[in-house]
């Protein structure tokens, strides 16, 4: 199908980000006709701030597939950094954890991901839920401060294993192809980009899955939404929501299999399990943040609220996903 | 002397990008508005203190606000051209004599010399940003205010005082830190005080360091007790490390 490719981007890629473009440019006419009637209502510019966001985040991600698979990797360090950032904020670390945090922003995440571009595969998987998870323990009792020690080292543990080792499981799709073709010994160590067109094919599918899912859920919620799922946690969630925007997001992942190497029935299973682990990260997000008094992560995407209000569901879908797909097809 | 405008700019956004300042005006959520001149002071926790505040000033008053710093720690080398060149800051001597470096003695004393510097400077039309506490605290009290801005609030009633709130940023950088960990930093402009006639110099301090402390429980209240915030019912009681 395709003879031409643009970094890791080909012509199937394209049409796809082709076919978002347009759901944008339609979302885009619906909020300027609904703000013309309804005039400039807070939910309006709200809705219209989340629109032009998603026009920025659509265009990121396709330059930085364009570019390869480095810049993409780069993408989404700086995704986790920025991530951690609005993480730490709301824990109850103080300065004796410092050190410790140190670690955790400089060094950790950058090492982390050096070893995602390396293809390295055993070390991604292990060298935070293993080395990472051992060492910052011990580095924070070394500064010597114990009250509160359990609770201050596990959210620090928290932090890093889902804005990092969580996040890092979408740029690692990248990857996968070549280990699902010659096999995962012969992927260990293979060159950057070498997972080619399927490889951003994956992440595309997974990212359009996930995120479909989440402003489906919304919209399905805003229109018929009834019954609150977990009222304490989200008042917003509802099983209305979560049916309609689950479902219709599965039957998107289905109609996308041309895309991926999955039959329509395996793309429409990935789909749902995707769209089931997006609901939990969004609201295990929620149930943090309802704790720590807060309504957002953050304010870097307007209209969104912070990196982790984007991301809180990709976090919970991208290493079941890979790892879904790695034991079946690889 | 002066550098040009676009790289302070630049410096300035790149400031508030790595801090994750949000600026706010103690009502509202909108952008605050600021007098020409004021006199600004603020709590201190950390070294990035003053630079956040000239980074959340509008370009046209940021020009002209000097931020007031220790001389025993910006006034050599590398740290000197930082602040004098960049930030314009007026460099104060907090051991009153210039003798060896005496860390604990006298620290943030206003001997007369160094009220009359800042007065010139305010007198010259420029604003000053002042940290009355006169050393950095840990970032979750606020130590009691030293007498300078008191008297500089006294020396130019015409000057609007006005109090910031800096959170979190001693979480970025704490006392006898190297590295910065970026958080999310909020900086609040709250509405300007005066000195009210016959106010008495403890009155007006209390007064001031009040606003600081009622703002700051506010806005650190987010990362430090959440759990008896009212839109968390049912939530166990935390306990939370100093």
């Amino acid at each position: 199908m395709s003879d031409w490719e643009f970094g890791l981007l080909d012509s199937s890629a394209l049409g796809l980000l082709g076919g978002v473009l347009g759901a944008l440019v339609l979302a885009s006419v619906i909020a300027w006709i609904l703000g013309r009637k309804m005039g400039a209502t807070s939910t309006i510019r709200n809705l219209k701030q989340r629109i032009n966001a998603w026009w920025l985040m659509v265009a990121l991600i396709g330059a930085v597939l364009a570019a390869g698979e480095t810049l993409t990797i780069l993408l989404f360090l700086v995704l986790s950094l920025l991530a951690l950032r609005e993480f730490i904020t709301i824990s109850p670390t103080g300065r004796a954890d410092h050190k410790a945090l140190v670690w955790l922003v400089f060094i950790l995440p950058p090492l982390h991901y050096w070893f995602l571009w390396e293809h390295w595969y055993g070390m991604f998987s292990v060298f935070i839920p293993v080395y990472a998870f051992l060492f910052l323990p011990a580095r924070n009792a070394l500064a010597g401060e114990t009250k509160g020690f359990l609770q201050r080292a596990a959210t620090i543990q928290w932090a890093l294993m889902v804005c990092v080792y969580a996040i890092s499981h979408a740029p690692a799709l990248l990857q996968l192809p070549v280990a699902m073709e010659l096999g995962r010994e012969a992927a260990e160590g293979s060159a950057p980009g070498a997972g080619g067109a399927t490889g951003a094919h994956l992440l595309l599918f997974l990212l359009i899955v996930v995120q479909g899912s989440d402003v489906l859920q919304y919209a399905w919620g805003k229109a018929l939404g009834r019954h609150p799922i977990a009222p304490s946690v989200s008042p917003n969630k509802t099983w209305e929501g979560f049916i309609g925007g689950v479902l219709s997001a599965t039957a998107i992942g289905a109609a996308l299999w041309w895309i991926t190497p999955f039959s329509p029935l395996m793309a429409a299973a990935l789909a749902l399990i995707s769209c089931v682990m997006g609901f939990a990260g969004g609201l295990v997000m929620s149930a943090i943040k309802r704790d720590r008094g807060i309504k957002d992560f953050g304010s870097t995407i307007p209209g969104h609220g912070g990196i982790m209000d984007r991301l809180d569901s990709l976090c919970f879908a991208a290493p079941v996903f890979f790892h879904a797909v790695r034991f079946l097809y690889a | 002397m002066m550098t040009t405008a676009f790289p302070r700019r630049s410096l300035a956004k790149l400031i508030g990008a790595f801090t994750g300042a949000r600026v706010l005006a103690a009502e509202g959520d909108s952008p605050p508005q600021l007098p020409e001149q004021a006199i600004y002071y603020a709590n201190h926790s950390s070294h990035l203190d003053f630079l956040t505040i000239w980074a959340a000033l509008p370009p046209d008053l940021q020009n002209r606000a000097r931020p007031v710093a220790a001389k025993d720690y910006w006034g050599s080398g590398l740290r000197k051209i930082f602040a004098e060149q960049i930030f314009n800051a007026y460099l104060v001597d907090r051991h009153g004599a210039s003798g060896p470096r005496r860390r604990r003695s006298h620290a943030g004393v206003s001997p007369k010399g160094q009220i009359t510097g800042m007065s010139e400077v305010l007198a010259a039309g420029d604003s000053l940003i002042i940290f009355p506490e006169g050393t950095r605290g840990d970032g979750e009290t606020i130590a009691e205010f030293h007498g300078g801005l008191y008297k500089l609030a006294q020396c130019h009633p015409e000057v609007p005082v006005v109090p910031v709130t800096l959170a979190n940023l001693g979480r970025i950088l704490p006392k006898g830190e190297l590295i910065p960990v970026p958080h999310l930093s909020t900086v609040v402009f709250c509405a300007p005080i005066q000195l009210a006639a016959e106010e008495s110099q403890q009155v007006f301090l209390t007064r001031a360091r009040q606003i600081l402390v009622e703002c700051l429980a506010e806005h650190q209240a987010i990362a430090r007790d959440a759990a008896d915030d009212a839109t968390s019912p049912g939530a166990p009681p935390r306990q939370d490390h100093p």
